[in-house]
């Protein structure tokens, strides 16, 4: 998946930087995703996950996507077995801990039906960092030694020309598209992101293409009087989307925690009935629906209510 | 006469783990158990304990009874001294600023390295586990505890696949490997605390758990045990530990009982 930097750059260039309003339907968004190409999903495990890009995805039936994202969660399994996708680059995949691991993920994978292609968490975020930087790798001491670097392709190891020391050298990943939720972005693409960062900056900065989400779009002249806390720059993104709880069922820092009672639903219907239960979910919340908002509308307000309040008291507990 | 107090295994390696942790010291805790355990070392001992999670966390007071089931969520994040990217809070041990790594373990074999990837076949593994995370991480770059029950089938002579590397195949393979930082300290059980022999990188019986013998531990594990000479018995969790435990976790979400 190496890509000449002469060409990453071409892409970047060929970019409308101008300052003009990128403000699309959820459609019209996902429109500009083509098959077959690697999309980078920004968030972490179930927290900022750009759920409604995903859900858009899905219904667009999107085939042959690559993903690549720092921790996968249950948006994994059901880009799995919605046939979406069969090649996942991650460093974890399960729902959670105390949900056990995915059955999903371990259909697909044990059948040799689907690639989990496994890096550690550090080094997939320095592949991003390199995407971001233009450079072609970093170098890293970390996976040095370890099986998870034997099973790569695509990770080199050498001796530091100035000290002499062992390192693992990752390569720069520069994915087609970034699909990343945020919390505030204004028409043009200023994102502003809140709690955890995780790694969507690099992710934005590494993409060809950008396409945001957003709880609210906000004037221009609210960022202009927070420059400081702008995350992405709008000439990296191409769409803007409005989408209020575009997480759902999975958290957005101050916005709303996850909706766990949906959250253990789904588990129990994905444990009990493997794919068979994960299609009847599709079914039910991902083709069923007409808009997002009917997909909203099938959740329930007590537990939003709930899951908001939580949030609502951010860093303070 | 002490009254007697009563455990179940997963809260004694919990609370024995978070025995080790010393104030003053920064430690990088996983999911699940180890977040726990870093919790009760800060609510009791360890006052000054700075924890650190990969979803980007640097020195949060966990909430008690809102005990995240992922180190990358908000929850994980109250009042926290900062918030940063993962790719940097991760690059902290890299820089040296990290005195624990803090893992569960799923396989752990004699050398310390850790399988969480795949049980069997790598090609056509009869499990597929969630993978690395931040582990693999954590055991290249810091000093680490791994927190586990002691089973046969899990403390192993070789892992099926060495997701996070302990001393690889003993003796000086690790820092040959170009680890030359690092490595496991401790494994603690519901019957041993185990170390490791510097010199072979090979595990070593330490530490008996309250009631545990050495026939017991090595019934137990999967490889011929070394017992050191001054092996000792630790002490069984107190009153008070538990009862922050129990404040902590009440739904027993990381501390039920197994294999009992």
């Amino acid at each position: 998946m190496e890509r000449s930097y002469l060409e990453l750059r071409e892409k970047v260039e060929k970019k409308d930087k101008g300052l003009r309003e990128k403000v699309k339907s959820l459609s019209e968004a996902v429109a500009l995703i083509p098959d077959n190409v690697h999309v980078a999903i920004g968030g972490c495990h179930y927290s900022r996950t750009p759920m409604a890009l995903i859900w858009e995805i899905i219904r667009q039936r999107k085939k042959g996507l690559t993903f690549s994202k720092s921790i996968t969660a249950t948006e994994g399994d059901l880009l799995l077995v919605a046939g979406t996708t069969r090649h996942i680059i991650t460093s974890w995949f399960s729902p959670g801990v105390t949900w056990g691991v995915s059955r999903i993920m371990r259909h697909y994978v044990q059948s040799g039906e689907a690639q989990y292609e496994e890096w550690s968490h550090m080094s997939l975020g320095l592949r991003y960092k390199a995407g971001a930087m233009g450079v072609p790798f970093l170098p890293a001491r970390s996976m040095l030694g370890s099986d998870v670097f034997k099973r790569l392709s695509n990770v080199k190891e050498m001796s530091c020309p100035f000290t002499g020391d062992k390192l693992a050298l990752v390569p720069a990943l520069n994915p087609d598209v970034a699909i990343i939720h945020v919390q505030k972005a204004d028409p043009y693409g200023n994102a502003q992101i809140s709690g955890f960062p995780f790694m969507d900056k690099d992710i934005a900065l590494a993409a060809d293409r950008v396409i945001l989400t957003t709880e609210q779009i906000i004037d221009n002249s609210e960022i202009r009087r927070t420059p400081d806390r702008t995350d992405i720059p709008f000439f990296c993104v191409d769409a803007v989307v409005e989408a209020p709880c575009g997480c759902l069922p999975h958290e957005c820092y101050g916005v709303y925690e996850p909706d766990f009672n949906h959250m253990d639903m789904y588990v129990k219907l994905m444990m009990e009935k493997s794919v068979d239960g994960v299609k009847e979910y599709l079914d039910k919340y991902f083709y069923g629906p007409e808009t997002f908002e009917d997909y909203l509308d099938l959740f329930h307000v007590k537990d939003i209510v709930k899951a908001t309040l939580s949030a609502k008291k951010g860093y303070g507990g | 006469m002490a009254v007697k107090v009563s455990y179940n295994t997963a809260e004694l390696v919990c609370i024995s783990s978070a025995r080790l942790l010393e104030d003053g010291k920064v430690v990088f805790a996983g999911a699940g158990l180890p977040l726990l355990s870093a919790i009760l070392a800060q609510k009791t001992h360890a006052k000054t304990l700075t924890i650190l999670f990969e979803g980007g966390v640097i020195g949060p007071f966990v909430e008690p009874g809102k005990l995240p089931p992922s180190t990358n969520e908000q929850r994980c994040a109250t009042r926290a001294n900062m918030v940063l990217p993962t790719t940097d809070v991760l690059l902290l041990q890299q820089r040296g600023y990290v005195d624990y790594g803090f893992l569960g373990g799923a396989q752990v074999d004699q050398y310390g390295n850790i399988n969480s990837s795949y049980i069997g076949d790598w090609d056509r593994p009869t499990v597929r586990l969630p993978g690395t995370g931040g582990g693999n991480d954590i055991a290249s770059l810091s000093k680490v505890i791994v927190a586990m029950h002691h089973e046969k089938r899990r403390l192993v002579k070789k892992v099926d696949f060495i997701t996070s590397p302990g001393y690889l195949s003993g003796g000086n393979s690790r820092k040959e490997a170009g680890l030359i930082a690092g490595g496991v300290l401790k494994v603690v059980t519901h019957l041993a605390i185990l170390g490791f022999d510097e010199e072979k990188g090979v595990m070593c019986l330490e530490g008996l758990q309250p009631g545990a013998t050495v026939e017991k531990v090595k019934e137990n594990t999967g490889f011929d045990l070394m017992v050191k000479d001054n092996l000792y018995e630790a002490s069984a969790p107190t009153e008070e530990e538990l009862r922050v435990l129990h404040i902590l976790d009440p739904e027993r979400r990381y501390t039920t009982a197994r294999g009992e």
